[in-house]
């Protein structure tokens, strides 16, 4: 099993991310799971929240949150100051940051760390800033968790329309981006 | 049944209702259940349903609503949490009294003071005494199979009680997870319309809730107690039936786990079963006995089927996600007070998981491990032990 934890802020799209992976994962043959934390009264804009993934080839049973991830998703590097996000990561685990670079307390912490500025990919390719399409494009293809096929199809069930197409382009420019520009820390 | 799919847990619950045909659906929005009602509204507003909805005021109205659409002879259905089950606490007695099968969603949110949306059993737990059945639910595809159980056990001529289907907040009704269900012709199949004993009519005219003394009111009680009993034999029978046309089954009043040979049983209800049972089979891996009687339905409580599910027990551990504050874990008590007089089974409650408190195999362990010690030492507490209490709490946690 691979698990997951995604740090973010409301309005992030934090806890969509963590559905579309699994929706992604169950696309190509995995059992999957996502929920969300919503800490200090949750469901509001700015706030930091946490949601949660889980890949398995067996269905899933456990439901306390992710503690010891395999991966950590961060949606905004300003969060590296408040919260520990690498807090139980496994040895050797990956953290997939939003941003142009590495936040310098990330480097040298014995991760392997990917800085993708989704951000800005975001607010170029759909118009809205919101990093969470892009970071799961980064995500499949640094991972190779998940395959970007079965990631475009999961954003094709979730969204429709003009919504759908530009998250499309939005997983697609971070996927293809995601080797280029990670800049790997040690 | 439908092909598997991932499915969002507060829409999982409301195709399950949509599928259940309710003539009337009551709406009050509140954490975590807001979700629930919002696509029965959906559902409403793009022709997928033809139930009407109320908007009410207040949970005290959404759950009047629900009664009063009941007593004019159609299936009802609302959901609320928290506050909301505290502020309606008389309209459930008051359901139950009159014998309305409503069916409603508890999405399981802690109470206040402090504040807080996180989920445990406080609320649910707060009105088990008012005549309710509870059903408590592990995962996404339970829970949609519950509601359908439900509302076939609730409107049974031989039960005729309100029902009541908890799920964790957040942890299940913000969930997404594949899960396989029926389909609308199947569940059709499987519950039949509600054809209410006796309902509003104004050509034969008959009050409800009308006045009584100490001449009749026990009586109407003692209808209630017994009503309670033989809900658990149609529970039991409902969910085999469940199983056996669909081919999917989450247990009875009980669902044991590895619980057959297990001296070590852990009772619990709710989502943590779910991390039990894979700790469950790392410590049996490890040669421990230790199994897990997971409480599907609370009320009525099923202590027969839970001590015949672990004919080795030594101990049962049980978890409360909840507290009688001056008292003790509601299941540890209730255990406790049927095995009263027999010298084993002990019974050790834990409280934990209190205000969302994370319950990770690491807690699941330190349970058995502490259960151990409680035994070897041959000292059983008699009060509630609390698990992964902190001895300092700051105001950020």
């Amino acid at each position: 099993m691979k698990e997951i934890r995604i740090h973010g802020r409301g309005g992030q799209g934090s806890v969509v991310l963590a559905e579309l992976i699994a929706m992604a994962a169950w696309n190509q043959g995995k059992f999957s799971q996502a929920f969300p934390y919503l800490g200090g009264g949750g469901e509001r804009r700015g706030a930091p929240v946490q949601s949660f993934a889980r890949i398995s080839d067996k269905p899933i049973r456990l439901r306390c949150r992710v503690q010891t991830p395999d991966y950590v998703i961060v949606q905004d590097p300003a969060l590296v100051e408040l919260v520990d996000v690498t807090r139980g990561l496994k040895p050797n685990g990956l953290v997939l940051v939003n941003g142009a670079v590495v936040p310098a307390k990330l480097l040298n912490a014995g991760f392997r760390v990917y800085a993708v500025p989704a951000s800005e990919m975001a607010l170029k390719e759909t118009g809205r800033g919101i990093p969470n399409t892009p970071m799961l494009g980064a995500f499949a293809r640094v991972t190779g968790e998940l395959s970007l096929d079965s990631v475009l199809a999961a954003v094709g069930q979730k969204f429709s329309g003009e919504i759908r197409r530009i998250n499309e382009i939005a997983v697609t420019v971070g996927y293809n981006s995601a080797p280029g520009l990670g800049r790997e820390g040690e | 049944m439908r092909p598997a799919r991932v499915m969002y847990g507060s829409h999982a619950v409301a195709e399950a209702v949509a599928a259940c045909r309710p003539g009337v659906i009551a709406t009050y929005q509140i954490s975590p259940q807001t979700h629930i009602v919002e696509r029965l509204t959906y559902l409403r507003a793009s022709g997928q349903l033809n139930s009407e909805i109320v908007r009410a005021e207040s949970e005290h109205s959404a759950f009047s609503v629900a009664l009063g659409a009941s007593l004019a002879g159609v299936r009802a259905y609302t959901a609320s949490a928290s506050q909301g089950v505290l502020l309606a606490t008389e309209v459930f007695y008051t359901m139950a009294g009159m014998r309305l099968p409503v069916v409603m969603t508890i999405t399981n949110r802690t109470v206040s003071t402090p504040l807080s949306i996180q989920p445990d059993h406080q609320d649910s737990m707060a009105i088990r005494d008012a005549g309710l059945i509870q059903f408590y639910v592990e995962s996404l595809e339970e829970a949609y199979a519950t509601h359908i159980q439900a509302f076939r056990v609730a409107e049974d001529p031989d039960v005729l009680l309100p029902a009541m289907v908890c799920m964790d907040g957040w942890i299940l009704t913000h969930c997404y997870e594949p899960i396989q269900v029926p389909t609308a012709e199947e569940v059709d199949s499987y519950l039949p319309p509600f054809r209410p004993v006796q309902s509003l009519d104004p050509d034969r005219p008959l009050s409800w809730g009308a006045f009584v003394d100490d001449d009749s009111y026990m009586e109407y009680r003692w209808s209630v107690v017994e009503a309670m009993e033989r809900a658990k034999a149609k529970i039991r029978e409902v969910s085999r039936d469940y199983a056996a046309r669909f081919g999917r089954s989450y247990g009875e009043l009980v669902e044991p786990y590895c619980a057959e040979d297990a001296e070590i049983v852990l009772v619990a209800m709710g989502s943590v079963a779910g991390t039990m049972k894979e700790t469950v089979d790392a410590l049996i891996a490890r040669g421990r006995k230790v199994g897990l009687v997971r409480i599907r339905c609370f009320r009525p409580f099923p202590w027969e089927d839970i001590v015949s599910s672990a004919p080795r027990a030594k101990v049962f551990a049980v978890l409360d996600r909840s507290v009688s504050l001056g008292g003790q874990g509601q299941i540890a008590a209730d255990l406790r007070g049927y095995l009263h007089g027999q010298k084993s089974p002990a019974v050790i409650g834990f409280i934990g998981g209190i205000g969302g408190r994370d319950i990770s195999p690491k807690a699941v362990e330190d349970m058995v491990a502490l259960t151990e010690r409680f035994l070897d030492e041959g000292k059983i507490p008699p009060a509630p032990v609390p698990l992964g209490l902190k001895t300092e709490v700051s105001s950020n946690g």
